[in-house]
């Protein structure tokens, strides 16, 4: 138990010495904070839309942001209240996929045989159902709710995740430090928690802040379609409504650029996070650029990277295994 | 001739593989292997990567079951008992690894490694097991600062160290040392090797040695079987069998390996092509494709081993 809480702190203070990953664990204290807090910092009720008299006012000391065209909310106040939906979806959703692609990637590769061949299928399913389509037609059947959103990312979401945890734990089954655990007598459920479980686990964190970054911006993209919760204050909301209630025609950027500033925050957050816990985990990734990174972990793509770059362990001495038979 | 601790008779296991277009295929990865590891000795086992050497361990460590055969471990019949007695007598067996890196699990530290089999076992405090560590490491000649580090903060030679402190944790009867010094710099073989031979001494631990380097087993060994494709071709009194290899395939390793030595009396033996793949075995003896004295029944009949003189066989005709 002492052993945990030192490698714990030992984790949480490589992640401040790190630049990014401070710069990371900063930000997404302060939208905790912002989202916890909202109703405090808040000027005035953003959900407010009888303010007829202050209908499209430009920023002033009185309304940080100006208010809405159509509404007279203000604009300052929805953005605070915007990063609790931002922040919600995203991190319920992340966790949920890390937890539902662990379950279902160790145990294919525990397990193999038939809950593998299952578990595999049901992956290559899940890959060609189109999303946004099924996301209507669930939208409509149940109603618009953020907890239907985060159903549909976390059904979504694990596959990649679980094929990638599948192949880890094939690694680690396959490893000699697990076959002399073996021959000590280990039983598979020492190997599962002492071994397999913990060889995955920094994956799952380092998932869970890039997945997280990237389901902001797909919940951004779903409330602008209007199928998030039609009475929550979410950004994406927020920028559709900018779009339909003529911001741009009256030239209120201000009302755009907020929420715009809003999900660049809280995304790059995440981001900055997950990268910084990709250098501590495994200094010998490829350098590419955030952009492609954030991209690729949305398609699932970006941890096969991350574990083929894991895989291609430096051997000090190269085996020479051939006997001396020479031509 | 002593007390033996393992007597395997007619082991043979084959893997089922899928071929080109999904076709099932088998593996023959041990044919009919017999053989006799006396207490306290070192058993060498020698053969071309891929020969079915750490096959064969894994069948006598009760790792793989095997298709045919049975294996006595200490009076004991082992390959059809249940999973839970074969966990008992299996306290008796540890192996060391050829390569130390990936057979220490990098997230943990020394103290993990080491204690692990303990832990394993059940029934230590954690001063116990600590005690027990360390006196662990004085004996593989690690000092006592080295139980809170990490793998990845020792050397290779550092690491077969810490392997062979793990594998001596439950004081084992037989150890398995899979090619111990294959991946170590050639540098520090000679220093693993005489740990090994110290630790036998003073423990009485019977080692089965698996190597490709004949030179190595010639030193330690008191009695080998040389592997080829599965088979045992060649067994018997290590001395005997290096100083008159009868099998042309003993005979062409021994002749690379002498042919460092001052005295090169013998000449080189050039071995034809490549190894045949172990799913499409030759017929007759599997050694006939690159043999340098097949003869036609070669390529027939198998030649079965039998007595040269007394505590040496061959499969030749
Ligand atoms: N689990 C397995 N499944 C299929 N084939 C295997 C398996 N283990 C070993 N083999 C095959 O059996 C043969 C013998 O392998 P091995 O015992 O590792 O040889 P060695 O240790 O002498 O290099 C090889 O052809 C190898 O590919
Ligand atoms: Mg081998």
């Amino acid at each position: 138990m002492k052993d945990r809480i030192k490698d714990l702190s030992g984790f949480l203070l490589k992640i401040w010495r790190h630049p990014k990953g401070r710069v990371g664990a900063v930000l997404i204290a302060l939208l905790i904070f912002t989202a916890i807090l909202a109703p405090l910092i808040a000027p005035y009720d953003p959900y407010d839309v009888t303010a007829r008299s202050e209908k499209g006012l430009a920023p002033s000391l009185s309304h940080l942001l100006g208010t809405t065209i159509t509404t007279g909310q203000d604009i300052f106040s929805m953005l605070i209240y915007g990063t609790r939906v931002s922040l919600l979806v995203g991190v319920v959703s992340g966790l949920s996929i890390a937890f539902l692609g662990a379950i279902l990637g160790v145990i294919s590769g525990f397990l193999g045989k038939w809950a593998d061949m299952l578990i595999m299928r049901l992956v290559d399913v899940m890959l060609v159902i189109p999303t946004l389509p099924l996301t209507i037609v669930l939208t409509n059947l149940f109603g618009k709710s953020y907890g239907l959103i985060i159903f549909i990312f976390t059904l979504f979401g694990w596959t990649g995740l679980a094929r990638v945890v599948r192949s880890q734990v094939l690694i680690i089954k396959k490893s000699t430090y697990v076959k002399a655990a073996q021959l000590a007598g280990a039983s598979d459920f020492h190997i599962m928690f002492r071994h397999i479980l913990p060889g995955v686990s920094h994956l799952l964190i380092m998932n869970t802040a890039l997945t997280s970054a990237g389901i902001m911006v797909a919940e951004a993209g779903l409330s602008f379609l209007g199928l998030g919760d039609p009475t929550a204050i979410s950004w994406g909301k927020m920028l559709a409504e900018a779009q339909s209630g003529g911001a741009l025609l009256f030239g209120h950027w201000w009302w755009i650029l907020a929420p715009g500033i809003g999900i660049f925050v809280s995304v790059f957050a995440f981001m900055r996070l997950g990268l910084a816990l990709e250098e501590i985990f495994n200094p010998r990734m490829r350098r590419t650029s955030s952009i492609r990174k954030l991209w690729k972990s949305m398609n699932g793509a970006y941890l096969q990277d991350v574990f083929h770059s894991m895989d291609e362990e430096p051997v000090p001495v190269l085996q020479k295994e051939r006997v001396a038979v020479r031509e | 001739m002593g007390e033996p601790l393992i007597l395997a008779a007619n082991l043979s296991v084959d893997f089922p593989v899928r071929g080109a277009l999904g076709k099932k295929k088998k593996v023959h990865a041990v044919s009919d292997v017999s053989l006799t590891i006396e207490k306290g000795k070192t058993f060498g086992l020698v053969g071309e990567s891929g020969c079915g050497k750490t096959t064969l361990a894994n069948l006598l460590l009760g790792l793989v079951k095997p298709d045919a055969g049975s294996i006595l471990f200490d009076g004991k019949e082992i390959t059809d008992i249940s999973q839970k007695q074969l966990k008992i007598v299996r306290r008796d067996m540890q192996m060391i690894f050829q390569d130390p890196l990936s057979s220490l699990n990098p997230r943990f530290n020394i103290f993990r490694i080491i204690s692990e089999p303990l832990f394993i076992r059940g029934g230590y405090t954690r001063k116990q097991m600590e005690a027990r560590v360390l006196e662990l490491l004085e004996l593989v000649g690690l000092p006592a600062s080295s139980l809170h580090r990490y793998p990845s903060d020792f050397s290779g030679g550092q690491r077969q160290r810490i392997g062979i402190a793990r594998a001596l944790a439950l004081n084992p009867k037989f150890l398995v040392c899979d090619e111990p010094v294959s991946a170590l710099d050639v540098s520090v073989h000679a220093q693993i090797l005489n740990l090994l031979m110290d630790l036998q001494k003073e423990l009485s631990i019977t080692y089965l040695f698996i190597s490709h380097n004949l030179a190595v087993v010639r030193d330690i060994c008191q009695s080998v079987a040389v592997m080829y494709l599965g088979k045992v071709v060649e067994t018997g009194n290590a001395q005997t069998i290096f100083d008159h290899p009868v099998h042309p395939y003993t005979q062409s390793l021994l002749s690379a390996v002498l042919d460092v030595d001052a005295d090169n009396k013998r000449e080189r033996i050039i071995l034809q092509g490549d190894i045949p793949s172990p799913i499409d075995l030759p017929t007759g003896c599997r050694f006939h494709t690159r043999c340098p004295n097949a003869r036609p029944e070669c390529a027939i009949h198998s030649p079965e081993l039998r007595e040269i003189e007394s505590h040496h066989r061959a499969a030749c005709y």
